[in-house]
C-alpha cells in the first residue's frame, strides 16, 4: 500500500494532470488533491495523486540532517582526546 | 530537487547510522507494518547497516498476505460467472485459493483482467456494458480512498454493471492486536502513507494506553534510518509518543478529503486477518447507500469450502514472532514461483521479500 | 453452375493485404509469397539456389549452432519490431559464445488476415539487420494458420556461427579468476519498459526505446583489444540478475557488484518505480555482460564506449573469493543484499 512515487505536475485538465515521473509521463486523478498546482510534486498511489509534497519540508528535513554530521564530528574530536590521554 | 536521490546520500546515511550506534545501548525489537516498508528495508540493506541490538520485524503490513484464502476463492466464483470480467491489482493474481488461483482461471479462460487504476477498470465497464465489472478492492488505508472515488465515479456516470468487492482494512486494530498477543514489540515504524491519508491521530491510543512509540517513516533510506533514530531515543529515554519523520507528506490531520470520501462510501465491520483471527472494526464494508455497487450484496455464488493452512505459517510470519526461514516450506516447497502462502506470493510479502533480497 | 475462383489464375497480387490460408498450403499463392517477399529481401546465393536444405562452406573450426523463437506482444514498439528481435537475439547468442555468427534460417507462422504491409516492414527490418550484423539467412519456412490460432506472426530463427578453438571456454567460463572484473556494454531495462510502456491499459507514455540490436559487431571491438574476455552472456529476459545468478551459483567464487555502477536510465527508473519493478529484473535485447581481466577492464570498456552500442559500458563488479557460489550487491547506501536468485514474471503492484 505504500507503492507511491513523487511526480511532478505538468500541466492540469480539470481532475486529471498530467504528470512526470522521472521521464515517463502519466495521466493521474487529483480528484483528492484538488489544491495541487503545476510544478507541485505529488505522490501517485494506484492512478490517483494522495498527497502534495511538500518541499519546504523536504529542505527542512535534510537540514536536519546535517546536524548529525556536526554531531558525529564532535563526537570524534571527544574520541580523538580521549586517545590523545592514553598514548 | 529529485525527492528521492537526497535522502539516499551516503555520507549523511553513515552520519545517522553513527547517530544510531551512538545512542542504542539496550537491545530493542522495531516492527514495520507496510509492505512498502519491508521492501525498502530489504532493498537498500538497511539491517546490515545497523548494530546487532537493534532488530527489524515485518508485520501484517502486506494486504495481500492477511486477506482470508476465501476471498480468492470467491472471487473465482465470480470470475465463472457468465459476462463477468474481474478486474485487480497484480498483488493478487497468483495468490492461491483453495483449488485454485485467479492466474490460473485465466489461463482456463475468465476474463481476468489487471489494472493499475480503480479507474481504468471504470474504462472498462464503461466499454462493457452488457459485461459485470467486479473489481477486486484490496488494500489499507492509502488505497481505500481510491475505491471510494471508483464508486463515487461509477455513480455519476450512471454505470450499472460496476461492483467493487471489499477486503479493505484499517491498520490500528491489527497493531494494537500485536501487543495484546504479546508479541514482543518496543516501537512501531509507522506506515508512511497510510498516515500521510489517515494522519496521525489514529495511533495515539498505541503510545498513550499501550506505551509504545509510533514513528511514522517514509521509504527512503534516510527516512527509514531517521524513524529508527527516533524511536530509539524514545525507548532509550522511556517516552513512547507518536511522531512523524515524514514530514513533507505526512502531516497530523492527514488528506481531509481523502478521509470524507472513504466515511461517505464505507464503514468499519469485523475483519479476519491472517495470524490474528476476527478484529473488531478492522474492516470497510459498503455502507447501504452504495449496495448497488457491492458484489457481496448484488451476487450470489457458491463458494467452495475454504482449505486450511498446513504447514504453511505466514500467520506467525506475519506476526513477526517466526522469520521466514523458520518456515519448513520455505525455499523448499514454497518459492516465489511456486508459492504456497500468500507471505510469498506478494512481492512485498516478508517471505517474498527476504527471499529476494536476503540482506545480511 | 460451375463459378471459377478468378484470384486462382491471378499472379499474386501485392496490392492483396492480408494472409490467406492459402499462402501456407505449398502452391502458387505460397511461392508467390516466398518469391516476391523473402527471396526479394534476404536475397543471397545461397538462398536463391532454393534447395530443401542449404550448403553452407566451412572450414575447419567448432560450429555453434543456436535457435529461438519470438512471440513479442505488441509486435511493434518504440525501437524495433519482432523481426529485430529475431534476428538479433539469435545473432547475440551465437556472439556471446565467442563465435563468428554467420548464417540464420527464418521460419515464419502467419495468423490468417495478418497485414501484408505489416509483415513486410518486418521482413526488410530483419533483411536491414543481418546485414549490418554480416550475416546471411539462407533458408526458411513460411506457415499460416486460421484467424485467432496465433498471434499475428511467430518468427523462429535458428543460427550458425563458427567458435574458434582459443574462445571455446567462454560460455562456461571455466577460466574465471579471482579479481575478474564485470562489465556490461550500457543501461539496463530499455527494452523491457518501452515494450511495457506500449500496453495501453498502463497509460503510461515515455520516450523509452528499446536497446534491440546484434552486438557482434561490439564484442569484435572487445575482442580486438584483448583475447582476455572469460564470460560473456547476452542480458535477456530476467535482466541483468538472471545473468549474474547464471555466473555465480554453484560455483567456488562469489560476485559483488555495484549498485551505483550499474547503468539505468532516468525513465526506466521512474517507470519501473511507479510500477514496482526491480530494473535489474527487467528484459533487454541489446546488452552484454562480460567477465574479464582485471588489467585488461579499462582497455575493454574504452574500446567499448568508442562504439555505438557501447557508449555507456562500465565496469560493475568483480570476481571475489568470499561467499563463494554467492552474489551480493552494495546498495547505494553502502548496505548489502543478496542478488535475488528469482527471475519471474513481475506484476505491476499497488503496494
Amino acid at each position: 500500500m505504500c507503492l507511491s512515487i513523487p511526480a511532478i505536475i505538468e500541466s492540469i485538465q480539470g481532475d486529471l494532470a498530467k504528470v512526470d515521473v522521472g521521464g515517463a509521463k502519466y495521466e493521474a486523478n487529483i480528484q483528492l488533491v484538488p489544491d495541487a498546482k503545476v510544478g507541485d510534486y505529488v505522490l501517485i498511489h494506484t492512478g490517483l495523486a494522495i498527497q502534495i509534497i511538500d518541499e519546504e519540508e523536504a529542505i527542512a528535513t535534510l537540514e536536519t540532517f546535517k546536524e548529525f554530521e556536526e554531531l558525529n564530528e564532535s563526537m570524534d574530536e571527544e574520541e580523538k582526546e580521549k586517545g590523545a590521554h592514553l598514548i | 530537487m529529485k525527492l528521492n536521490t537526497e535522502f539516499r546520500d551516503k555520507a549523511t546515511v553513515k552520519n545517522l547510522v553513527k547517530a544510531i550506534n551512538a545512542l542504542s545501548t539496550k537491545p530493542i525489537t522495531l516492527m514495520e507494518v507496510c509492505g512498502g516498508h519491508t521492501m525498502s528495508i530489504q532493498k537498500f540493506g538497511i539491517p546490515s547497516l545497523l548494530p546487532k541490538n537493534i532488530k527489524l520485524i515485518s508485520g501484517p503490513g502486506c494486504p495481500v498476505c492477511v486477506t482470508d484464502r476465501k476471498y480468492i476463492d470467491q472471487s473465482i466464483a465470480y470470475s465463472r460467472m457468465s459476462n463477468a470480467i474481474i478486474t485487480t491489482y497484480g498483488d493478487l493474481i497468483r495468490v492461491p485459493g483453495s483449488s485454485s488461483s485467479l492466474e490460473n482461471e485465466r489461463a482456463l479462460g475468465r476474463d481476468i483482467r489487471i489494472v493499475y487504476s480503480i479507474l481504468d477498470a471504470i474504462k472498462i465497464a464503461e466499454e462493457n456494458p452488457d459485461k459485470k465489472i467486479i473489481f477486486l478492492g484490496i488494500g489499507f488505508e492509502t488505497t481505500t480512498p481510491g475505491s471510494a472515488i471508483g464508486i463515487l465515479t461509477a455513480e455519476n456516470k450512471g454505470l450499472k454493471n460496476f461492483f467493487l468487492y471489499s477486503a479493505h482494512k484499517v491498520m490500528p486494530p491489527a497493531m494494537s492486536a500485536l501487543i495484546d498477543e504479546d508479541v514482543k514489540i518496543d516501537g512501531y515504524i509507522g506506515p508512511g502513507h497510510v498516515s500521510a491519508i489517515t494522519g496521525t491521530g489514529i495511533y495515539n491510543f498505541i503510545a498513550e494506553e499501550l506505551g509504545l512509540g509510533v514513528v511514522i517513516a517514509g521509504f527512503e533510506p534516510l527516512d527509514l534510518l531517521q524513524a529508527i533514530l527516533m524511536l530509539v531515543k524514545q525507548f532509550e529515554s522511556g517516552k513512547p509518543a507518536v511522531e512523524i519523520a515524514y514530514s513533507r507528506v505526512v502531516n497530523h490531520e492527514g488528506n481531509l478529503i481523502a478521509q470524507q470520501k472513504v466515511n461517505q462510501v464505507f464503514e468499519p465491520r469485523d475483519d479476519w486477518w491472517r495470524g490474528l483471527g476476527i478484529l473488531p472494526d478492522s474492516g470497510l464494508g459498503i455502507r447501504s447507500e452504495y449496495a448497488a455497487f457491492d458484489a457481496e450484496n448484488v451476487f450470489e455464488v457458491e463458494v467452495e469450502p475454504t482449505k486450511k493452512d498446513g504447514a504453511c505459517i505466514c500467520g506467525s510470519v506475519l506476526k513477526g514472532i517466526a522469520k521466514p526461514f523458520e518456515c519448513k516450506l520455505y525455499g523448499k516447497g514454497c518459492t516465489p514461483m511456486d508459492p504456497v502462502g500468500p507471505c510469498m506470493v506478494s512481492s512485498e510479502g516478508a517471505c517474498h521479500a527476504f527471499f529476494k533480497y536476503q540482506s545480511l | 453452375m460451375l463459378f471459377l475462383n478468378i484470384n486462382h489464375f491471378n499472379e499474386l497480387n501485392m496490392k492483396r493485404e492480408n494472409i490467406l490460408l492459402g499462402h501456407g498450403s505449398g502452391g502458387k499463392l505460397t511461392h508467390d509469397l516466398i518469391d516476391k517477399l523473402f527471396v526479394k529481401y534476404f536475397s543471397n546465393e545461397i538462398l536463391d539456389a532454393q534447395g530443401d536444405s542449404s550448403i553452407l562452406p566451412i572450414e575447419g573450426e567448432q560450429i555453434s549452432f543456436t535457435t529461438d523463437s519470438f512471440v513479442v506482444n505488441p509486435i511493434f514498439f518504440p525501437g524495433g519490431n519482432i523481426g529485430n528481435l529475431a534476428v538479433a537475439g539469435t545473432v547475440n547468442d551465437l556472439a556471446v559464445s565467442g563465435a563468428k555468427p554467420l548464417y540464420l534460417s527464418a521460419a515464419f507462422i502467419l495468423e490468417e488476415g495478418f497485414s501484408l504491409s505489416e509483415l513486410e516492414i518486418i521482413v526488410k527490418s530483419m533483411a536491414d539487420d543481418a546485414k549490418a550484423a554480416g550475416v546471411k539467412i539462407v533458408t526458411g519456412d513460411t506457415k499460416v494458420v486460421e484467424r485467432g490460432h496465433a498471434d499475428k506472426v511467430f518468427i523462429n530463427t535458428s543460427g550458425i556461427g563458427i567458435l574458434p578453438k582459443n574462445r571455446m571456454h567462454i560460455s562456461s567460463g571455466k577460466n574465471i579468476e579471482i579479481g575478474d572484473k564485470i562489465i556490461i556494454n550500457g543501461a539496463i531495462g530499455d527494452h523491457g519498459m518501452a515494450v511495457m510502456a506500449q500496453r495501453n491499459d498502463l497509460n503510461i507514455t515515455s520516450e523509452m526505446v528499446s536497446d534491440c540490436a546484434p552486438l557482434n559487431g561490439l564484442i569484435d571491438a572487445a575482442f580486438a583489444v584483448s583475447e582476455d574476455i572469460k564470460f560473456m552472456r547476452d542480458a535477456t529476459r530476467g535482466g541483468l540478475s538472471s545473468v549474474l545468478t547464471e555466473l555465480f551459483e554453484g560455483k567456488s567464487f562469489g560476485v559483488e557488484i555495484e549498485e551505483d555502477a550499474i547503468p539505468v536510465h532516468d525513465n526506466v527508473l521512474g517507470m519501473c518505480e511507479l510500477l514496482g519493478f526491480d530494473p535489474m529484473q527487467v528484459a533487454n535485447e541489446g546488452k552484454v555482460v562480460m567477465v574479464v581481466k582485471a588489467e585488461k577492464a579499462e582497455e575493454i570498456v574504452l574500446a567499448l564506449r568508442n562504439h555505438t552500442l557501447g557508449k555507456e559500458a562500465a565496469i560493475i563488479g568483480e570476481i571475489t573469493v568470499s561467499h563463494p557460489g554467492k552474489g551480493w550487491i552494495i546498495t547505494t547506501i553502502g548496505g548489502k543484499r543478496v542478488i535475488d536468485m528469482l527471475a519471474g514474471e513481475q506484476l505491476p503492484r499497488i503496494c
